[in-house]
């Protein structure tokens, strides 16, 4: 309940603070954070945002696979960005994930992510290729890197990511 | 035959409503030219089937009709005003019948021969340039034998006669129609997507109901208890009705079969008697779609399998007619579908004999084996008792395929067979798909959902019951004097991880049925029985064959649902399917179908290992690296007094570094030797050698899951050739033979050896997968000097073959060798008996050879 009131005030809550001069060919993009490095993902890809979630293991799963969980009756299938990208485990003691639910050829995916930022336009001009020395891993499932501000956001590809196994 | 003049009653019903409107909208556009095509089509339509339900009075008119409006849309009849009013007079005359069909269940009696003769004149009449006359003419010019309403309307108007015609048929409808009040249940199509999204929300609103019933139930708010009673009885009932919408008569399924029995009966020449009882009884139609095709697969191979030939039952002092009987009831919560035949029943005898020559088992197995474990072999993949194969079946792809779509959806598939007097197969299916009845376990602290269906029994381990043993770390457990083979889930699951200490010594074990396999499988702990809603796992998880689904449970937490079918394959419980688990089957001896290989494992290069029939390595030496010499860049050894080239198996060789040795694979052929050197060799072990994947590797066939892992497999013959280029080449002393061999092999990897081989030893070699392949060639008169056959083969094995050859034709007299990978005791006196001249181990290309050269050479002189 929480993690809906959130996402439901994030959401709008950021458009006025975005530049007002509204770019039409600038993409909304939701930004979060994956063990300190920002990211982005459409905004439109996005069905739902959820704070920390009962996830059920699935054994023999890939370990990109977090579990699952139970979105208002619908399974959503939890990806766990983290492992998908090769990085350490989330400390002990750090907050629990959060879910950013996607949907993918009818079914739901969460994107479990450190934290979740706010929603950006950014313009598709600002989109620059991977640096070529991006690690492979990150090169496979990045559309690209926006500079936001002093930060650099990789913008991600939901259809990669999931693309597992 | 009422279900189906029930949908035709509503079918025409609907079509009768739509003409009326129809015709009134060509009336006024008559160059109309789609609507006049709907027209004419509805009325063929209507035609058609009454000539297919035999209701001859409708038919008739009908067809009067529809020759009217085939001018009409041909073009060579203008639409006119009386035109359409005749049609409709007709139509008026089908409702009328119609009508009394559905009263009465038969065509009422009457006679429409007055609106016959006035159709087929308008037809015949051509020009209806004015209408009136031609609609009349008739009438008057036939001088009908006029029954009592035409007379009626002989006398009027001609604008006025259809109209009256109608009236014709009219009085014979109109009794039973009034007398009954016409209504069959009313009903209105409804899409199935509909229903499916009716389906969903019931699921969704069920699954809420549980949440809710849980939370008061731990809050103990007495305010809410009566309401939720309520709603939670409202839902149940609003998903039995829901579920009612989804359901259909079995008979559906069945609608089709009456006909194949009967094009089966001609085809067969047999007498054969469809007996359907039970066909109301109602599943859900996504399971009804689901079991349709392997219903009537059964019910053919009953017919061409179970039931003997008119001499043959006669014989055996039974009614000529054969009878196939379906039967459907509701049990528990389950739909059991029986198909039986009175016919000759599962031959057990047969039975064994093609599994021994299969090698689905051994000799010793099947003496152990029950009768039912022996009948049960008709489930294996390939496994076809037919002795001939007919258009109808034999073709080894059968029983295996409907036991599998019986359990994908869950069902379970069991049979009896008598032999002389019939058998009957029993299939149990769920009602429905959607919301199953399951038991809730725990094991390694996960819960898990266990589908009622498949669990026979629950026992509790320890406590003074029956207790957990082991064999060897294999869990098994006795019960009731049985040897129970028990699974640990939180193993299976690798849900190991915190507490390897806690031995499953207490828990509890759900004995679990497969098809006829009970197995065990260990919990920690039992919950409860929960009606859930299945749902199917996101298709990244599809691989995990353990789950067949997922679902919420009442507290709102994702549980995935077991599948005993999975579980019995991934632990080799179930001798029916495939062994995943290689090891396993490497231990039990001629538990899977196929030959077993002699296969010499060894490393060379990278990781992976590599495997060669060990019947074509001649010796393996372990060379100490002083003793290599290198001759230009090619390695040489001296070797029993010759010099044997060596090749590296690894792209890039470095000589041994002085002290070490170098392990070589020595393949020689009558006067010449070459090695393969390779780093380490791993293992001899006996496997069945199925290659998958021809990767374009050179130097490999492809690979082969071997022990449990994947291995290359060596293709002998390019590495022979990298030795020299002579190798294979027609050797100065082996003359070209000019004899031609017909070679029938059906693994690639011998074809790929052998033919080379054989070539390089002068023979015309050609090589067919299967004896049947090989029979085609007969037909098509090649003519070979010797035949070399190996023994299992798909169809048409070899010992068939060679029976064949020697029953007649062009072959019948040549010399027929036999190849078999494994020589058991009477080998060689069975294939002598089918009509061999001489066997030979496979890949003994030595004792091939020669065998070959004496074969053949007595026939040539």
């Amino acid at each position: 309940m929480q993690s809906e009131a959130r996402a439901s005030c994030t959401l709008p809550g950021t458009l006025p603070g975005a530049p007002t001069v509204a770019d039409a060919a600038a993409e909304m993009v939701l930004t979060l954070t994956v063990a300190g490095q920002l990211c982005g993902v459409p905004v439109l890809a996005v069905r739902d945002i959820l704070a920390s979630q009962a996830i059920t293991r699935v054994p023999l799963a890939p370990p990109e696979v977090a579990g699952s969980l139970n979105l208002r009756g619908r399974i959503v299938t939890a990806i766990d960005l983290r492992r998908r990208l090769g990085l350490p485990n989330r400390p002990a003691g750090s907050p629990p994930p959060m879910s950013v639910v996607v949907e993918q050829g009818g079914e739901l995916y969460s994107l479990l992510s450190d934290s979740v930022g706010e929603v950006v336009p950014l313009p598709a001009e600002g989109l620059a290729g991977n640096p070529p020395t991006l690690d492979s891993v990150w090169r496979e499932v990045s559309r690209g890197v926006h500079r936001q501000g002093d930060r650099l956001l990789i913008m991600l590809d939901v259809d990669r990511i999931l693309a597992i196994g | 035959m009422d279900d189906l003049l029930a949908d035709f009653l509503t079918e025409t019903n609907e079509g009768l409503a739509t003409l009326d409107v129809a015709l009134l909208t060509l009336e006024k556009a008559p160059d109309d030219r789609p609507t006049l095509s709907e027209i004419f089509r509805s009325v063929h339509t209507i035609k058609g089937t009454c000539g297919f339900l035999g209701l001859s009075r409708l038919e008739k008119v009908a067809h009067a009709a529809e020759n009217v409006l085939g001018k009409y849309r041909d073009g060579s009849l203008k639409v006119t005003p009386a035109g359409i009013t005749l049609i409709l007079s007709a139509i008026d005359a089908l409702k009328g019948i119609v009508a009394g069909l559905e009263a009465t269940g038969s065509e009422p009696q009457g006679d429409d021969s007055a609106l016959i003769a006035a159709l087929d004149a308008a037809w015949r009449g051509g020009a209806v340039a004015a209408p009136e006359p031609v609609v009349v003419d008739p009438f008057e010019a036939l001088e009908l034998p006029v029954p009592e309403p035409v007379a009626e309307a002989t006398p009027c108007e001609a604008v006025a006669c259809p109209p009256a015609a109608s009236e014709a048929a009219a009085p014979a409808a109109t009794p039973a129609a009034g007398g009954a009040g016409v209504a069959p249940p009313q009903t209105i199509r409804v899409s199935v997507d509909v229903l499916e999204d009716l389906m969903t929300l019931v699921s969704e609103l069920v699954l809420t109901r549980n949440q809710l019933l849980q939370l008061v139930r731990a809050r103990g708010d007495s305010a809410l208890t009566v309401p939720l009673q309520r709603l939670s009885h409202i839902t149940s009932e609003l998903q039995e009705g829901v579920m009612k919408t989804r359901m259909q008569p079995i008979g559906n399924a069945w609608q089709k079969l009456p006909r194949i029995v009967r094009d089966l009966a001609n085809e067969l020449g047999k007498k054969i008697e469809l007996v359907m009882k039970g066909a109301d009884t109602e599943l859900d139609r996504q399971v009804l779609e689901l079991i349709k095709d392997p219903l009537t697969h059964m019910v053919r191979n009953s017919g061409d399998h179970g039931l003997e030939t008119p001499e043959q039952r006669r014989a055996a002092g039974k009614p000529e007619m054969g009878r196939i009987t379906l039967n459907a009831y509701h049990e528990g919560g389950h739909i059991i579908i029986e198909i039986g035949d009175d016919g000759r029943g599962l031959p057990a005898e047969k039975i064994k004999q093609k599994a021994l020559a299969q090698g689905l088992a051994t000799e010793a197995e099947i003496a152990g084996m029950s009768e039912r474990e022996i009948q049960h072999f008709i489930f294996r993949a390939g496994f076809s008792t037919a002795a001939a194969i007919t258009s109808v079946s034999g073709r080894g792809v059968g029983m295996d395929v409907v036991k599998t779509n019986v359990e994908k959806i869950g069902g379970t598939i069991e049979l009896r067979s008598v032999e002389g007097r019939g058998t009957t197969f029993f299939i149990k299916i769920p009602l429905t798909l959607a919301i199953v009845s399951a038991l809730i376990v725990e094991a390694g602290r996960e819960r898990f959902a266990i589908p009622q269906i498949g669990v026979v029994e629950l026992v509790r381990a320890g406590g003074g019951g029956s207790t957990i043993e082991r064999i060897d770390q294999t869990p098994v457990m006795r019960l009731r004097d049985r040897l129970l083979p028990l699974v640990s889930l939180s193993r299976l699951l690798k849900l190991d991880d915190v507490e390897e200490v806690r031995e499953e010594d207490a828990g509890f074990v759900v004995v679990t049925q497969v098809g006829p396999n009970v197995f065990g499988i260990i919990v920690d702990k039992v919950f409860d029985t929960e009606e859930i809603v299945v749902k199917p796992v996101a298709p990244i998880l599809r691989h995990v064959t353990m789950f067949s689904g997922n679902t919420i449970l009442g507290d709102g937490s994702v549980i995935m649902i077991l599948d005993p079918n999975g579980i019995a394959r991934a632990t080799g419980v179930g001798a029916d399917g495939p062994v995943e688990d290689a090891a396993r089957a490497a231990a039990r001896v001629g538990a899977r179908p196929g030959e077993r290989t002699a296969l010499l494992l060894f490393r060379a290069g990278d990781e992976t290992p590599k495997a060669v029939p060990l019947g074509l390595v001649a010796r393996l030496e372990d060379l100490p690296a002083a003793s290599i010499e290198l001759s230009g860049t090619q390695p040489l050894v001296q070797y029993r007094g010759k010099l044997m080239p060596l090749v590296p198996m690894s792209g890039h060789w470095m000589p041994p570094q002085p002290g070490t040795r170098q392990a070589v694979l020595v393949f020689s052929d009558q006067h010449r030797a070459m090695g393969l050197m390779v780093d380490a060799i791993l293992d001899v072990v006996e496997e069945h050698l199925d290659i998958e994947g021809s990767h374009d590797r050179p130097g490999f066939l492809g690979s082969a899951v071997i022990c449990g892992k994947v291995t290359d497999v060596m293709d002998c013959a390019w590495w022979l050739r990298q030795a020299g280029d002579d190798w294979f080449k027609p050797q100065p002393q082996g003359e070209k033979t000019g004899k031609r061999v017909l070679l029938a092999e059906d693994s690639a990897f011998f074809r790929h050896l052998l033919v080379p081989g054989l070539t390089a030893a002068g023979y015309e070699v050609t090589a067919v997968e299967t004896g049947t392949q090989a029979l085609r060639l007969r037909e098509q008169g090649a003519m070979f000097d010797i035949i070399i056959s190996d023994i299992e083969m798909p169809e048409l094995d070899g010992l068939g073959l060679a029976r064949a050859v020697r029953e007649g034709g062009i072959w019948q007299h040549l010399p027929m060798i036999a190849m078999s990978a494994h020589a058991e005791p009477g080998h060689s006196a069975r294939c002598r008996n089918a009509g061999f001249t001489g066997d030979v181990g496979k890949s003994d290309r030595e004792a091939l050879l020669s065998l070959l050269r004496d074969s053949l050479s007595p026939a040539v002189h």
